[in-house]
């Protein structure tokens, strides 16, 4: 079977610096993957480039087709959702509304009532905040909004951006476990980029390691993480 | 008293096409950073477009609406032709453009359409409209029109999936790509929407100041007042800026008058409203640099 997502050869570019050389992976439709690397080592670049938000040369191709270079909104269109870092949130719309301006490219109605639905049952918390501003949520549930807001895309696949970032354990457990359920139950495959590795390698199936805009390993997640290299780099231990 | 009231009606009534070539200025704006200095300039040469076709024949509604309606196109169309280019220009480029905008529009209704004032008809009935001793028909109905003009953008915004797609795109451009909104057309469209409620202005003034290539000139410096008053970021409070200063200035010049009559000395009047608009310009941009509903934008850095 082929994969959902392939990356051959990615590059991306700054202006004239050059952030990724040759980044390759591959996404198995219904897994989560996860991307692990110290800072700077091109996770989140590689995630903007896959959505063509920096200039990009090499090959993505998404359920077959090339999708490198084309426009933002049409990649997210093909049921990308691109959850970025800070959030992304709406801040002066309400919460209801970030929800719905993630379903403004569909025409269902009553899918997009029942997806409504679908969220509020994963977020109960977003239900009760629904007409008030986006940007007076705490970080914890502006993060869930993030995720909330992507599902209404109906993607098939998600990439993530450390949706861990800035939020106290207990809800990025909370997160993580919702994360599980949208990935087994809504059948949406995911691309996890994480700082905290050991959270990430126990979600995903796969995982490859990124240094300095090159994939430097790669293989299942139970495999990498009794990887020597990566247990001193990334997990501490 | 009754002169007083006079006044402050006929103040609403500026005041609704301050509100509504304010509300243009800050269409644009919100989405782009920029005040288009062409709004004004736009605006006239759509009340050209609506005073041939009824030159030609049409009915003044029709021409009103067929007007509104090419100035959105235009507006479309100068945004994606003459301003997509320049997306990442530096503002100091885009700033010349405006005038260069400004300038062409002048010249271009001046050369078709001379520059001799021509009169402008009201189609608002001269008996059964109004209140006499109050407000006139015309008066009357500039502000009944322009406050339908704005309920409907209010609701267009509020509650349609497209408006809502615009307020993203303005908010938050990188993001609202990232749900599938094509945000450089939400550009356009909000370009040419301000262009059609400036030809809404256009044509409710030029009855009131008659049609000449500069009639929109002081009314620009009172809108771009208007949306500095209400926060040149916040749309309502543009409208709202825009009848607080057409009621101020009939309010000074009625104190002035009234001035005149006790001590005899004229202090001020109607020929100083435009400097009354311009010292509430510098006085909100000193006191209150955010208008008086707008939100003061804190940057974390």
């Amino acid at each position: 079977m082929a994969a959902l997502l392939e990356v051959k050869g990615l590059k991306a570019f700054y202006g004239q610096t050059q952030a990724l050389h040759d980044v390759g992976f591959d996404i198995e439709a219904g897994g989560i993957t996860t991307l692990l690397g110290a800072n700077g080592a091109g996770k989140t670049t590689t995630l903007r480039a896959i959505c063509n938000m920096v200039r990009t040369e090499g090959s993505v191709r998404f359920d077959g087709a090339e999708i490198r270079g084309r426009a933002t909104e049409e990649v997210v269109r093909l049921s990308i959702a691109h959850i970025p870092e800070g959030r992304g949130t709406f801040t002066t719309l309400t919460v209801e509304e970030n929800l719905r301006i993630a379903a403004y490219t569909r025409r269902d109605r009553a899918g997009i009532a029942a997806d409504l639905d679908r969220v509020f049952s994963y977020f109960p918390r977003l239900k009760e905040r629904v007409q008030q501003q986006a940007g007076t949520l705490s970080g914890g549930e502006q993060q869930m909004l993030a995720i909330a807001r992507a599902l209404m895309l109906k993607p098939r696949l998600m990439l993530l951006d450390e949706p861990s970032f800035g939020l106290a354990p207990l809800i990025v457990q909370e997160i993580f476990r919702i994360m599980r359920r949208i990935n087994q139950e809504d059948k949406v495959s995911m691309l996890l980029v994480e700082q905290n590795a050991a959270l990430a390698l126990d979600l995903a199936d796969h995982a490859y390691v990124l240094e300095t805009g090159r994939v430097v390993m790669s293989g299942p997640s139970s495999v990498v993480k009794n990887d020597e290299n990566v247990r001193k780099s990334y997990l501490g231990y | 008293m009754e002169q007083f009231l006079q006044q402050m009606a006929s103040g609403l009534a500026n005041g609704a096409i301050y509100a509504c070539v304010a509300l243009a200025l800050v269409m644009i704006f919100v989405s782009t950073d920029h005040i288009n200095f062409a709004q004004g300039e736009m605006a006239m040469f759509s009340t050209y477009l609506s005073w041939q076709l009824m030159t030609w024949g049409a009915n003044f509604w029709v021409a009103f609406v067929a007007a509104v309606l090419l100035s959105f196109v235009l507006g479309v169309v100068i945004e994606r032709v003459v301003l997509r280019p320049l997306h990442t220009a530096p503002v100091l480029s885009i700033v010349v453009v405006f005038i260069g905008l400004l300038a062409i529009c002048n010249s271009v209704a001046g050369a078709i359409w001379s520059y001799l004032l021509k009169e402008f008809p009201s189609p608002f009935p001269k008996t059964d409209f109004g209140i006499p001793g109050l407000i006139g028909p015309h008066q009357l109905g500039v502000v009944v029109i322009t406050l339908l003009v704005l309920t409907a953008l209010f609701v267009f915004f509020r509650y349609t999936p497209l408006g809502l797609a615009m307020r993203a795109a303005a908010q938050n451009p990188q993001m609202a790509r990232l749900v599938g909104v094509r945000v450089d057309w939400m550009l356009a469209l909000g370009w040419g929407l301000a262009a059609a409620v400036g030809a809404v202005a256009g044509i409710m003034v030029a009855h009131i100041v008659y049609l000449d290539p500069n009639m929109m000139g002081g009314i620009l410096l009172y809108a771009f007042a208007s949306a500095l008053v209400g926060g040149i970021s916040n749309p309502g409070g543009a409208v709202a800026g825009g009848f607080i200063v057409g009621v101020l200035e009939n309010l000074v010049a009625y104190l002035g008058s009234q001035l005149e009559k006790t001590t005899g000395v004229y202090i001020i009047g109607n020929g100083e409203k435009l400097t009354v608009a311009l010292i509430i310009v510098i006085f909100v941009l000193t006191v209150k640099p955010a208008g008086l509903f707008g939100r003061v934008v804190v940057k974390r850095v």
